[in-house]
């Protein structure tokens, strides 16, 4: 039977692969000399072959390291929104269940507030407010994403606080900083990673979306949503390796990093299986 | 005390549960080991025993509903006729009946009333109305959900379900904990009425001074086998009429009887020793004892696993 | 039944107020970030409009409060959108109103679609992978469900795009009506036609998310005491699903659907980009890119209600389905 691959192995192997893609991605984009990706028209509109693995587009770049280059781009926006939206999570889902009940009040409020415009509105409304950028995009996806941590930092130090364990540290007259490096940080430092990480698909998945409706980068620094908005256009023509080989590269980095985060989430905390 | 024929006979049953563990280990887990006990028509069977032994799994055992990984041997027969699982399916909720320990075990979304019925509706409904009437149950409380009956009323139901079926068999799986002591003795009243009418019905409790009360006979239950099947009224008497130096343990160990301890534990599944289960904790053990399983013995009209026994 | 509708009524009449107030600070921090950005609106109009008359230059100021502080500029515009005035789009050169009433029925005739076909699959996929579960089945659907999750609304929209407008000809390539055919002629069957693709793309995208949860509530079910007793009483499978599975996980996952308007309104934004469907979806993207300050306001706060309007509904249904709220006397 062989059942080998248990949960440690399974995380060291897609952390692994994820070293790997995230080394193709950085590396090969900033190694690749301008010139290898630059357009050449007696390349132009060929369909994936070994040469050119992704085929290239109407201006003869090939496809494959413009794909890369923009999953660097998705990668780094992905990346640095989560890191933000994620320690912003933590502080505001902490602050909300030690504060007082007004302030757990205001801050429950507020993340109901957030959650109550859809996401993609709010990014676009964000993005649109600081001028439609890269600085807009990163602040829409950071500015978002937070809240389901948030919720759930809250709820775990609520159910923390009201531990016997903590109520005795109190007697014994521990104050509250000591109270919280000893004995909430051991629990919240493993939810904040894995929510960190489970966070990244999400974000690089919206990254993508906003820039394919035209915010964020303008179109010479390709990311993969500009990338496939400008395939829409030679749909028609018959070039479908523009759509389909970056969505795949995409889909599949999105699914190694969500596989990665679950497993993880397994390890750390095993009674929040499911949902 | 019955000479007729057994209703249901186990001979050596054993239960174990595949499991697997972190890397890939399969390990087995033995909850039930040589169990054997015989019930007749008409008599009240109590399964004594302390929590944790695994007494519930017997219930289930017998239901032929236990978990997929249960890996199950020995045998079963019932009404002189062996006990398959395709059987099993048949009689189960029909001729053997369970009643279950709380309204935990009732749809919360669903009225009592339907409830009750079950969902062949073996009974009309005006019988079901005229039981609960019986047992003193108001006008309304068909219409109910189980959330809102109180501990009594909750009691009455459950053991409706097993009325409403015509069971010949009924199984009552830890009636009593949570109830006072007129509680207790009121639902077991019911299962003497059931038994006097002719029913059997397997008593499985931890309540072990109500069991002698109201039970015909006893079977202590000890780290998932039964080491002595006597009458009811041995256990009255008091230990010289008991058999196994475990049964005579946990008389002593009653309140009214002394409250006296003896030391350690009953073993856990994962770790049952070898030879006789008790044979850790026993006085009079011998290095025969650890050898193998003692069989069952009849002894002065009640059957002994022990090889000292007398 | 009196004692229900009071419940009911106070629930409604509480969320009424949440609602307001969520609506007042949407509106509040919606009207601060356009004015944070570096785009004038007035200058927006005239660049994208061309020639503006001194009469409506000093209107359009007028609206926008240009010279005025921040905050009375909130409040006359707040004024002027409690009057029904929510102003004239940049981009239509029409009442912002009227354009976000039109895209409405559009977007609702999608967003229903998917919504109803993606609650059915999804319940029914999600009952299939309980009762199945850690069979076949089940883990096939939950491996489909886990990619879906991964995949981009557009890129599937993309993809459907590809395979059935462009290789099959099977499906327009997009927009909500034929090209060039007056609203009136257009029939029913050629409505549906075009709203296909764009609802099942975001049918597939939302569910997942129901299926998985489904199946986690019918496992609870299946796994619980209660279909312990029901088994051990001789009920078949079947019949469990039936009498006592359904009932348990229908609620849930019927909350779940409305408390998912957020999400649906987020897919239809991109669906509707895709297939260039004339819907609030493409509206606010493009209101946003072209710097259409009232629609994108406009259609911000519309979509705050109508994520609220399904969270209300949510709570109500848990107030009157589950019988321990309901018999709860007040």
């Amino acid at each position: 039977m062989k059942r080998h691959w248990n949960r440690r192995r399974k995380v060291v192997l897609y952390t692994v692969l994820m070293a790997l893609v995230v080394l193709a991605a950085f590396a090969y984009g900033a190694l690749i000399p301008e010139s290898a990706a630059a357009p050449d028209f007696s390349q132009a509109k060929l369909p994936p072959s070994l040469a050119h693995p992704f085929g290239t587009d109407w201006l003869g770049r090939d496809l494959f390291l413009r794909t890369l280059k923009g999953l660097s781009v998705s990668l780094t926006v992905g990346v640095a929104a989560s890191l933000i939206s994620a320690v912003a999570a933590v502080l505001i889902g902490i602050a909300a269940a030690t504060g007082s009940r007004a302030a757990d009040g205001v801050i429950t409020w507020i993340i109901d507030l957030v959650m109550g415009v859809p996401h993609t509105v709010l990014v676009i409304l964000i993005s649109f407010a600081c001028g439609r950028g890269l600085k807009g995009l990163l602040a829409g996806i950071a500015l978002t994403h937070w809240t389901g941590l948030a919720r759930l930092i809250r709820a775990e130090v609520l159910q923390l606080r009201s531990q016997p364990y903590i109520a005795v540290s109190r007697r014994l007259g521990k104050s509250s900083g000591w109270i919280l490096t000893r004995h909430l940080l051991p629990h919240l430092v493993p939810q904040f990673f894995v929510g960190l990480i489970l966070m990244f698909p999400h974000a690089i998945l919206h990254e993508a979306s906003i820039s394919f409706l035209g915010y964020g980068l303008p179109p010479e620094q390709p990311a993969i949503g500009i990338i496939l908005a400008e395939s829409m256009k030679y749909l028609s023509a018959g070039m479908w390796w523009l759509a389909v080989c970056p969505g795949l590269l995409l889909v599949a980095v999105v699914l190694l990093i969500d596989r990665l985060g679950e497993n993880l989430r397994r390890i750390v905390d095993p009674y929040s299986a499911q949902e | 005390m019955n000479d007729k024929k057994p209703l249901l006979e186990i001979s050596d049953l054993s239960v174990s549960f595949l499991m697997y563990d972190g890397s890939l280990e399969r390990s087995s887990l033995q909850v039930i080991s040589n169990l054997s006990l015989t019930v007749h028509p008409g008599e009240i069977l109590a399964v004594a025993g302390s929590s944790g032994s695994g007494k519930s799994l017997l219930a289930s055992a017998i239901l032929g509903i236990l978990p997929g990984n249960a890996s199950v041997e020995g045998s079963m027969r019932y009404g002189g006729e062996p006990l398959t699982p395709e059987r099993q399916k048949v009689l189960r909720g029909g001729e053997i009946a369970l009643v279950p320990q709380s309204v935990a075990y009732l749809d919360p979304l669903m009225k009592v009333g339907r409830q009750a019925d079950g969902h062949k509706k073996p009974r009309p409904t005006a019988e079901r109305r005229a039981l609960f009437r019986r047992f003193g149950l108001p006008e309304e409380t068909e219409g109910l959900y189980p959330f809102q009956l109180s501990g009594g009323m909750a009691r009455r139901v459950l053991v409706s379900t097993a009325l409403l079926s015509n069971a010949r068999l009924v199984i009552a799986d830890e009636p009593t904990p949570g109830m006072s002591l007129d509680q207790a003795k009121e639902a077991l009243r019911m299962f003497r009425d059931l038994a006097d009418e002719g029913r059997s019905v397997i008593l499985i409790t931890h309540d072990i001074d109500l069991a002698f009360d109201f039970a015909d006979r006893v079977a202590v239950f000890y780290a998932g086998t039964t080491v002595e099947t006597a009458p009811a009224a041995d256990f009255r008497r008091g230990p010289e009429a008991l058999r196994h130096p475990y049964s005579r343990a946990l008389w002593s160990a009653l309140p009214q009887n002394g409250f006296t301890p003896i030391d350690g534990f009953q073993p856990y599944a994962g770790s049952l020793p070898a030879g006789c289960l008790f044979a850790p904790r026993c006085p009079l053990r011998t290095a025969a004892c650890e050898a193998g399983t003692p069989p069952m013995r009849d002894i002065r009209g009640g059957e002994v696993r022990c090889i000292h026994a007398t | 039944m009196s004692g229900a509708f009071s419940r009911i009524g106070r629930t409604f009449l509480r969320y009424l107020v949440k609602t307001a107030f969520l609506l007042l600070a949407v509106s509040i921090i919606a009207f601060a970030l356009v004015s944070a950005s570096p785009v004038d609106p007035v200058q927006q109009y005239v660049l994208g409009v061309g020639g503006v008359s001194p009469e409506q230059r000093l209107e359009l100021e007028a609206y926008w409060g240009v010279n005025d502080p921040p905050v009375e500029r909130y409040f006359t515009w707040l004024g002027a959108l409690l009057r029904g005035d929510f102003g004239q789009s940049l981009l239509y050169r029409r009442p912002v109103i009227d354009i976000i009433a039109e895209r409405f029925l559009n977007s609702l005739a999608l967003m229903l679609c998917a919504w109803l076909f993606s609650g059915l699959i999804g319940f029914g996929l999600g009952c299939l992978m309980g009762m199945t579960r850690d069979r076949l089945p089940d883990k096939i659907i939950k491996q489909v469900c886990y990619i879906l999750s991964s995949v981009p609304t557009f890129w599937l929209g993309l993809l459907l795009l590809l395979v059935f407008a462009v290789w099959l000809g099977w499906f327009p390539l997009g927009f909500s009506t034929p090209i060039g055919m007056l609203n009136e002629d257009v029939t029913l069957a050629q409505r549906l036609h075009h709203l296909f693709l764009p609802a099942l793309t975001l049918s597939l995208m939302s569910f997942a998310n129901i299926a998985l949860h489904t199946r986690s509530k019918l496992v609870d079910v299946l796994e619980s005491e209660y279909v312990l007793f029901a088994r051990a009483r001789g009920e078949g499978p079947g019949s469990i699903l039936r009498r006592h599975g359904l009932r348990n996980v229908l609620l849930p996952a019927l909350t779940l659907q409305f408390a998912s308007f957020a999400e649906l309104f987020g897919g239809s934004v991109m669906a509707e980009n895709v297939f260039s469907y004339p819907g609030l979806g493409s509206a606010v993207a493009a209101a946003g890119l072209n710097s259409d300050v009232p629609l994108l306001l406009g259609i911000t706060l519309f979509s705050a209600l109508f994520v609220c309007v399904g969270n209300l509904t949510a709570n109500i249904l848990y107030g009157v389905v589950d019988p321990q709220i309901r018999e709860e006397q007040p």
